[in-house]
């Protein structure tokens, strides 16, 4: 079996422009609180989701929208689940965070490292009523240190369950760096609970794609847990309105009200030596230079831009797709938004 | 009078805690970016930012505790304390009683709480009345900048374990970060009198288990807590205009009760009605109630709470949440009985 690079490309598009979609209606204020979006991580989910079939699980964490939108649940449900209506995806009870589609298999949790326990028990269970398919469980570098998320590597490890578990590292637990706080090798890591583990380039649809293939074909076999370790950059950051890009997109709009308490506090009288503050105050200079840095080199992360001059399409054609994928979303988003009472054609 | 927000009267008394005491740490999530002034000030061995593995880390500040220092830790959202919850309940609530009370577990669990702006059932619970439940654990949680810094000192210098709640609609920078994000097109019911309020030069200790009368009035007597408080005083303010005197009590501390302080303000009244922002069955609601009874006063009681998981949609939401509207017909109802 070969991949499609067209199909997967086309997914990944899609998913990127319904992401910046739902963004603008987060800035108009049509959806509250908060949101997470995949953009950046395209090419590892669809690389992974793509090979799933009905029966097959999926775990998910707080950036659900891009694998459900794959994985083939309407757009126009998770939009209005957004938009926080009845007729939403989850009755506008759950919202970005809690997505669950029990056609799919798919559910959500907002709780770092949730995805971990929930694929075990996904594959349990298809072990005794599905023999032959499998669960996944996506989740961030930040969930590594979670105990729950180290627990169930050992318990699907050591009853040869048959899940995949897909790390998107971006390298930020929201503010930390995730290197920081995280002692060893993610890979060495899973490897020392006994199932094998694989880095693959997260931006390289395909290079994610031959990964997964081998590891679902693994789990359907019954040969147990994949490890798959995936580095890639979020494009919009932690969430939509994350400070640290904040601060590197408008500086002169948010420095002052960061910078002046920030400073009076270094210069404040009793606290730690000068170096100590000197230091603290680098550190903070630090992660604003990081995430400045990470933006400038954001194509370079940008799995589309990775995928796009491999498709073999010239530039007309390119545009062509990029057209009918968008006029796919604005229809979608115009569905989202009629009147409740005027439609009748959704599942 | 200066005027402080509830975030920065919060920040003032921690900084103010801990350039007095050496033995004050600051740890958790995120916190390098959360508290960052204090890092600056007070350097990255007191400001510790951890992973996100709450079992382990509160489960090493309750261990620090016991043995001298005097952790604050964070776990960002008081949801998420339920991946540590072991450290809390088998842990720091019960070994002052195991060891006979000769070893006790300083330590201070900061969290923020409460819904509001549309985040959805996972990140906009109370929980006070959960943890209250626990033997061993104070929890208190704050409706004005005096009390959220007083409560902060008094939290600072307690023998055993407080848990301090701040509301997201109280503390701005929690809700610009989860609600907000820097978005104009978004309008969240800030409570104005909590977000900001007088502070004083230098913040005063506010004691742990005593309640304040926010409003007096004859008629009945709303008991509530953090920003259930304001909804209350707006609850009030609106049953005035319908010839009705409702007194609003502010408990400041779920645990311990000032059970003295309910009763005398009931006892008064002869009318109950509590605004718990957290879950209506077994918690913070039906215990006021079994404790003034125990008391052997005689009161009608209604509460207004929050049934069922919090709906992300907003509308729904402030249907869920206790709101102003709640509050009138429920007090309105206790009256007509």
């Amino acid at each position: 079996m070969q991949p499609d690079l067209m199909a997967l490309y086309r997914l990944m598009l899609r998913s990127r422009l319904l992401e910046e979609a739902v963004s603008e209606l987060w800035r108009e204020g049509l959806i509250s609180g908060e949101m997470h979006l995949g953009t950046g991580e395209e090419a590892i989910i669809a690389g992974v989701v793509d090979h799933l079939v009905p029966g097959d699980a999926m775990a998910l964490d707080h950036r659900g929208t891009a694998p459900l939108l794959m994985r083939g649940v309407d757009p126009v449900l998770l939009v209005r689940e957004f938009l926080g209506r009845p007729d939403g995806l989850c009755s506008g009870m759950g919202g970005h965070m809690h997505l669950f589609s029990k056609a799919h298999l798919a559910a959500s949790s907002g709780i770092v490292g949730a995805s971990g326990p929930a694929a075990v028990g996904f594959a349990l269970a298809a072990v005794h009523l599905r023999p032959g398919t499998l669960a996944v469980a996506f989740f961030g570098e930040g969930a590594t240190n979670q105990g729950m998320w180290l627990e169930s590597l050992n318990l699907a490890a050591a009853w040869r369950l048959p899940v995949i578990f897909v790390c998107k590292d971006n390298g930020w637990a929201i503010t930390t760096r995730s290197s920081a706080v995280t002692s060893g090798e993610l890979t060495s890591r899973a490897r020392s609970f006994g199932m094998p583990a694989q880095e693959v380039d997260g931006r390289d649809v395909l290079a994610v794609w031959h990964a997964a293939r081998e590891a679902v074909e693994r789990a359907r076999a019954g040969a147990g847990p994949t490890f798959l370790h995936a580095r890639c950059v979020h494009l919009e950051g932690h969430f939509l309105g994350y400070q640290l890009l904040r601060i590197v997109r408008h500086p002169v709009g948010e420095m002052p009200a960061i910078f002046a308490p920030l400073l009076r506090s270094a210069f404040a009288r009793r606290g730690a030596p000068m170096r100590a503050r000197l230091h603290s105050l680098r550190t903070i200079m630090g992660l604003t230079a990081r995430t400045w840095q990470e933006q400038r080199n954001a194509r370079h992360w940008d799995p589309l831009v990775h995928a796009r001059p491999r498709l073999g399409l010239s530039a007309a054609q390119l545009r062509e797709l990029e057209h009918e994928e968008a006029r796919r979303v604005h229809t979608a988003i115009e569905r989202a938004q009629e009147p409740a009472a005027l439609q009748g054609d959704v599942a | 009078m200066r005027i402080a927000s509830f975030a920065g009267a919060i920040e003032e008394a921690l900084a103010q805690a801990m350039a007095e005491d050496a033995r004050i740490v600051v740890l958790g999530e995120d916190v390098h970016a959360l508290r960052r002034n204090l890092l600056a000030r007070f350097g990255q061995a007191r400001v510790r930012s951890t992973p996100i593995s709450e079992g382990a880390f509160v489960g090493a500040a309750v261990a620090a505790a016991m043995a001298g220092l005097r952790p604050v830790v964070e776990v960002m959202l008081v949801d998420f304390v339920s991946v540590a919850m072991d450290a809390l309940l088998n842990h720091a609530a019960k070994i002052a009683a195991f060891s006979g009370g000769t070893w006790h577990v300083p330590l201070v669990v900061r969290a923020a709480c409460g819904g509001g702006y549309g985040d959805g059932g996972q990140h906009e619970q109370s929980l006070w009345g959960w943890l209250a439940h626990i033997p061993g654990l104070t929890v208190v949680v704050p409706s004005t900048p005096a009390d959220a810094a007083g409560l902060m000192l008094s939290a600072l210098r307690h023998s055993d374990t407080v848990i301090y709640l701040e509301h997201k609609l109280l503390a701005d920078y929690w809700l610009d970060s989860m609600g907000s994000g820097g978005r104009k097109t978004v309008h969240y019911d800030v409570p104005a009198a909590g977000a900001r309020g007088p502070a004083e030069r230098v913040w005063k200790a506010v004691p742990i288990g005593e309640a304040i009368e926010r409003r007096a009035g004859d008629d009945l007597t709303i008991v509530s807590v953090g920003v259930g408080v304001h909804r209350a005083l707006e609850a009030a303010s609106l049953l005035e205009q319908r010839g009705v005197a409702a007194g609003v009590l502010d408990l400041r501390t779920v645990a311990p009760l000032d059970v003295d302080g309910v009763c005398q303000a009931v006892a008064k009244t002869g009318r109950l009605l509590v605004v718990d922002e957290d879950y209506r069955s077994f918690g913070l609601s039906g215990e006021l109630a079994a404790v003034v009874l125990e008391a052997g006063v005689s009161v009608q009681y209604a509460r207004v709470c929050t049934d069922g998981t919090i709906p992300y949609a907003r509308a729904l939401e402030d249907q869920a949440l206790p709101n102003v509207a709640r509050i009138v017909a429920a007090a309105m109802g206790l009256l007509e009985r």
